[in-house]
């Protein structure tokens, strides 16, 4: 299509816009192109590529203790729980475990991990309906969970703080009361986010019905996570394949039937509670001894292939490592959820209104480095 | 005291135009420049409005949102607008190069005088008004429904499919939601059984419609409110611009001071849709009066005009203002549903009660 020349009409009264890759909505340099009869969506054509930086590519010329480090990037705001994914893989190969102590830290920060990307996710919503004003309050009680992070990992966003066989470094010591405190806080706000957003009868009216997704569906598209459990497939990682001792602790999979939006929203608030239910479990429980085991300073996995699944807080992580017995993978994959999510959104948006595809998106939750890494 | 009351508005007003008719000579000469201080005075008046009402609007969001708000240039932020106004002024006016130059231009300068037009029969305080036309009302509707065609003509001529949707989507708002701002004005006017604005006033002497009417006009405020708040485009009905959806609806292509011209129109907009509805629900300019209490009535007297007509008007901004950060954002169908499905069939009824009453003479 130029620039200057007539608008591209590809049917009768049928209209082509580009939605990004620069786009308030798409919350990254996501490219969606659509046409459009009027306001209604006949089809949607998502372009990637924009943020593609070959984390997969990078990560074979990196050793097994550097590679994890490129993982924080991908999907940001699970940037534990990628590295804990990558750090458990690599211990598979090495048939190590992580110490009791480092796996109760590694599913104390990834809970905490999961809480402040719903949390966002939450505001964001908010703010891609129109609601301007749940993302300030999400990020109050958001900046909370960043500053546990920034005392223990010394980073906020991008942790890297899980290394095969354990953690960095030991929590800080003032990291229990400190987190108790802040769930004490999030507990109490929970019912703040309902009454500014969930009971709104417009935010209903334009998320219940919108989207739907029925779990043959979801499944055929690979969808996991909050978007088909709120289809009603049960696919929690944590329940299925629990790795870290997630087997130990009681905690309810969130599965819901509707398939709309609005049961994705529900689904990423119940998920919430979960979340605080299980580190209130492993607060005062967390095991004394090493925070690491021991590992070489060099490590090299054996011939083979490693595969290891993990849930983030968008769906389903997988990484694939194929390891030639040399110090730096022969070839990763990545098994990114949100790539799997994307590739339902055209067919939940077909027959909706614009207004409606920045609901249906804001639920699925994309993070778009994770989608092209 | 006592000067207070004699030197009204009025006599100022006379005084000039005693003074202009000495000097000049010349009838129309006189009515030109009549009009020619009438509307720098609106201009003077209009800047420093638009001013507050946009420092007022970031306190009030940053109260809502837990944050401070501008609080750095000026003495609590106060001089922020004044320091993006000089950004805005320094910016450049781009012009698309596929765009319809003419109207491109055209179009903000149309969407503000529309705006500044509408201030013209509202009484700002006791005898203080610039034009007291006998259609007061209906110039009011008839006018501010110009305002579309700027912002249709912003639209279509940016050559941007978001601006058109965005335009396109404005258009039918507006066209459906003045119907009911028309039949709640028009529940008022077969009250009061006059156009002219400042029969409206006279008629609440006793007490304001909103006291005297009973739940018919209860109800009409209220339609309103919810009409003019999406007549005039603000959220939850701000679909024309729909940051999240069509990044700046119709006005995504204007940049630097006619930008500026889009955002003064709707905070002039803001500010006269209040100035009606308090004119015509809650009295205008009139203190609070209750029937024949004199003593009482004497009191609320001894408030200047201006204040009441001002307190008014600001309480329904911020009602408007707290609208815009608390809800979210209508889908187009749903905006339609509401007006077509709901507010028009409710006040259509809702005016024939009010004409009941009116004829049964059971107000106050």
């Amino acid at each position: 299509m130029s620039l200057l020349g007539e608008p591209e009409l590809t049917e009768e009264g049928e209209f082509v816009i580009n939605i990004g890759p620069q786009h308030p909505s798409t919350h990254g340099v996501l490219h969606l192109k659509v046409w459009l009869d009027g306001e209604t969506i006949k089809k949607i054509q998502p372009h990637l590529g924009y943020i593609h930086r070959s984390i997969e590519k990078m990560s074979e010329s990196l050793s097994y203790r550097n590679f994890i480090y490129a993982t924080s990037r991908m999907d940001y705001l699970s940037a534990h729980i990628n590295n804990q994914a990558c750090a458990l893989t690599v211990e598979k190969g090495l048939q190590i475990e992580a110490p009791p102590r480092a796996q109760a830290i590694r599913i104390l920060m990834a809970e905490l991990t999961r809480l402040s990307s719903h949390q966002l996710w939450w505001g964001c919503t908010g703010l891609d309906l129109g609601a301007v004003t749940p993302f300030f309050y999400a990020f109050r009680e958001r900046e909370l969970i960043m500053e546990i992070m920034e005392e223990t990992c010394g980073a906020r966003l991008t942790q890297n703080y899980s290394v095969p066989g354990g953690v960095m470094y030991d929590v800080h010591p003032n990291f229990q009361n400190r987190v108790k405190d802040v769930m004490k806080q999030v507990k109490s706000r929970f019912r703040e986010y309902e009454e500014a957003l969930t009971g709104n009868v417009i935010f209903e009216q334009r998320t219940k019905g919108v989207g739907y997704l029925s779990a043959e569906d979801a499944i055929s598209f690979g969808c996991t996570g909050p978007t088909a459990r709120a289809s009603g497939v049960s696919c929690d990682i944590r329940k299925w394949f629990p790795y870290d001792g997630y087997d130990k602790l009681q905690f309810d999979e969130i599965i819901m039937t509707g398939g709309d939006s609005y049961t994705r929203y529900m689904v990423r608030m119940e998920e919430m509670k979960q979340s605080v239910a299980i580190i209130e479990q492993l607060i005062d429980n967390i095991p004394e001894g090493d925070f690491q085991a021991k590992t070489k300073m060099v490590i090299k996995l054996p011939k083979g292939e490693f595969y290891q699944r993990v849930e983030t807080a968008r769906g389903e992580l997988g990484v694939y490592i194929v390891s030639d017995g040399a110090a730096s993978p022969y070839r990763i994959k990545y098994r990114s959820p949100n790539f799997s999510n994307l590739s339902a959104l055209s067919h939940m948006a077909t027959g909706a209104k614009i207004g409606d595809l920045v609901a249906i998106m804001a639920t699925i939750d994309l993070v778009i480095p994770d989608v092209d890494r | 005291m006592a000067l207070f009351l004699t030197i009204s508005f009025s006599s100022i007003a006379t005084g000039i135009h005693t003074w202009l008719a000495g000097t000049m000579q010349n009838e129309m000469l006189v009515k030109i420049t009549e009009m020619a201080i009438a509307g720098i005075s609106l201009l003077l008046f209009l800047v420093p409005l638009c001013f507050f009402l946009g420092y007022m609007e970031r306190k009030v969001a940053a109260f809502m949102q837990i944050r401070l708000g501008p609080n750095r240039v000026g003495p609590k932020g106060s001089l922020q607008i004044v320091a993006d106004t000089i950004k805005l002024l320094l910016k450049e006016g781009l012009t698309p190069t596929a765009s319809d130059k003419f109207l491109f231009n055209l179009a903000p300068m149309i969407v503000v005088v529309t705006s500044m037009l509408v201030m013209a029969p509202i009484a700002f305080a006791k005898d203080f008004q610039i034009w007291d036309l006998s259609i007061g009302v209906l110039y009011v509707s008839s006018v501010s429904s110009i305002a579309v065609i700027g912002i249709l003509m912003a639209g279509w001529s940016s050559y941007n499919k978001y601006s058109l949707l965005g335009a396109m989507r404005s258009g039918a708002q507006i066209v459906s939601y003045e119907l009911s701002v028309g039949l709640s004005l028009i529940s008022i006017v077969i009250l009061t059984g006059s156009l002219r604005m400042s029969d409206i006033v006279m008629s609440q002497e006793n007490g304001w419609w909103i006291f005297k009417g009973h739940i018919p006009v209860l109800i009409s405020f209220v339609i309103f409110v919810i009409a003019s708040t999406a007549e005039i485009n603000r959220a939850p009905f701000d679909l024309a611009e729909a940051e999240q959806e069509l990044t700046a609806g119709f006005h995504t292509e204007y940049s630097g001071m006619k930008f500026a011209m889009f955002l003064l129109a709707e905070y002039i907009n803001l500010f006269v849709v209040s100035a009606i509805g308090a004119t015509l629900f809650l009295g205008g300019w009139m203190p609070f009066h209750i029937g024949h209490w004199e003593a009482f009535n004497h009191i609320m007297d001894f408030i200047p005009s201006s204040l009441w007509f001002f307190g008014k008007t600001f309480a329904i901004i911020f009602i408007i203002m707290q609208f815009r950060w608390t809800f979210p954002r209508l889908r187009v169908d749903q905006l339609l549903t509401l007006e077509w499905k709901y507010l028009l069939p409710i006040s259509m009824v809702n005016v024939l009660f009010v004409t009941v009453m009116a004829i049964m003479g059971w107000h106050f």
